[in-house]
């Protein structure tokens, strides 16, 4: 048990790298695609084909694939990047594939009178979507979005693969020093549904606050 | 003449796909004045409605609002068009048979929406007018409530005072009460009257004969994508001149109206 405990704070460490990892790509995953369903409903036909071949191809592809092309790939184009930048940038890029079909299924629920209120008053495209339509869309794609974060905190993991030293790594490393393999993942196990439990209860939350004014 | 025109549109086509939803459609309102549209379901009526503000945009003709013309026989791009375009919805507001009232903002906030963001006035002004106009509505006490929490009839006359906010030229209303039940529609075209009392220029599509007979300084009747017939309620109700016409209101009049068969626009 000695041997376990003195990994206490490199276990702490890991978990605190899988968080960063998670919550960073998390939030530049949701900008970015909010960009890209922006571009998926435009009138302009470029930006509309661009973002369905973005997703068709981050979507359609092994996140594990993604992470190896972006940190072996890029440093070939002479790019150098370290390891925690290169799992962020690949993690980003696939969760806004996955969050714009989430966004563009929010808007697409909203009701076609929403756009007619808005328009009918004067309201411009772009103030239609941000006082009228993304308040709504967001409600409505809540769930989605949570379960993507849920989905990204767990697939961070794969980051150990390109040696960034999260949760997984730290897990694996404290097993082959020890040779207690089953009980370093199983700890490692117990943190991530650990943080996923807290991230449920935001969304839970979350969705009951956003609901309350259409009760 | 032109002067007291609030609104003008001539000439006035629409098509979807196949179908010619109005053809050749005519229609001067001047300020102050209160028309009725009526027609069977089908005959255009929402959809002329719908193009006087642009939310349709007509395949030809034009229509001018306070002496601004929106010609839709020409090119249709533009940034200028499109300012043109939202001039002219500023002008003519719009109050819809589902409402449309934005479910995630109170009352209030519904009403002052329009004069804050579209209008760019300041927000302690737009609470001010907004609080007068809801009170107007009989709904001072619904405030800070959402949509959700309001009846049928209550959100249709907040949708009235979120018209009322962008203080246009003329207000248009597309079927107001047939979503609602009919306990629920006497408080919605008391509202209405209200406005009418109050020198009001109004476009109402509507069935309820009795309220258009009280209103309107004019009844539009419309047939299969044509204005039929232009007069006033007395005459149109107690001695209609088309046969087409005398067979619509005896059916109305039997069987009151039905919204199922007008839900299609």
């Amino acid at each position: 048990m000695d041997l376990l405990e003195q990994s206490v704070p490199i276990l702490l460490k890991g978990m605190a790298i899988t968080i960063f990892l998670g919550a960073t790509s998390f939030v530049l995953g949701f900008g970015l695609g909010g960009l890209i369903a922006l571009a998926r409903i435009s009138r302009f036909a470029l930006l509309k084909v661009l973002s369905i071949i973005y997703v068709s191809v981050f979507r359609g592809t092994p996140l594990l694939i993604q992470i190896m092309l972006v940190y072996f790939g890029l440093p070939q184009l002479g790019i150098q990047i370290s390891p925690v930048p290169s799992a962020i940038l690949t993690f980003t890029l696939y969760s806004a594939a996955y969050l714009s079909e989430n966004f563009r299924g929010g808007i697409l629920a909203v009701e076609k009178g929403q756009w007619e209120a808005a328009g009918s008053m004067g309201m411009t495209y772009s103030g239609t979507l941000r006082r009228v339509i993304f308040p709504q869309a967001l409600r409505i794609a809540t769930p989605a979005i949570g379960n993507r974060f849920i989905a990204l905190m767990k697939d961070t993991s794969l980051a150990s693969v390109v040696t960034v030293v999260e949760l997984t790594r730290v897990a694996e490393s404290v097993g082959s020093s020890t040779f207690r393999y089953v009980e370093a993942f199983v700890v490692a196990g117990a943190v991530y549904w650990l943080i996923n439990s807290v991230l449920s209860v935001g969304q839970e939350l979350l969705e009951r606050r956003m609901g309350r004014a259409y009760a | 003449m032109t002067d007291n025109v609030a609104i003008h549109a001539q000439g006035l086509h629409k098509r979807f796909g196949d179908l010619e939803v109005l053809k050749s459609v005519d229609l001067t309102v001047r300020s102050g004045e209160v028309v009725v549209i009526m027609g069977p379901s089908g005959s255009g009526k929402t959809t002329l409605l719908r193009c006087l503000n642009l939310l349709e945009e007509p395949d030809a003709g034009s229509i001018t609002v306070r002496g601004r013309t929106v010609d839709c026989s020409g090119p249709r791009q533009g940034r200028g068009r499109r300012r043109l375009i939202r001039d002219i919805r500023v002008r003519t507001a719009m109050v819809f048979q589902q409402f449309n009232l934005f479910p995630h903002m109170t009352a209030l906030q519904n009403v002052i929406e329009g004069p804050i963001h579209v209008r760019r006035l300041p927000r302690s002004y737009a609470i001010e007018v907004g609080e007068r106009l809801l009170a107007r509505v009989g709904l001072s006490d619904k405030r800070d409530e959402h949509p959700a929490r309001l009846s049928g009839g209550q959100k249709q006359r907040v949708a009235i005072a979120r018209a009322l906010a962008m203080e246009p030229e003329v207000i248009l209303f597309d079927e107001p009460t047939s979503a609602l039940d009919p306990e629920l529609r006497a408080e919605v075209l008391q509202a209405i009257k209200n406005l009418a009392a109050h020198g009001m220029t109004m476009v109402i599509v509507t069935h309820e004969i009795a309220f258009a007979r009280e209103v309107a300084n004019r009844v539009v009747f419309m047939d299969k994508g044509y204005i039929l017939e232009e007069q006033s309620p007395s005459v149109f109700f107690s001695d209609p001149a088309n046969t087409r016409i005398r067979s619509f209101l005896r059916l109305m009049s039997d069987t009151g109206p039905h919204p199922e068969l007008e839900e299609a626009s």
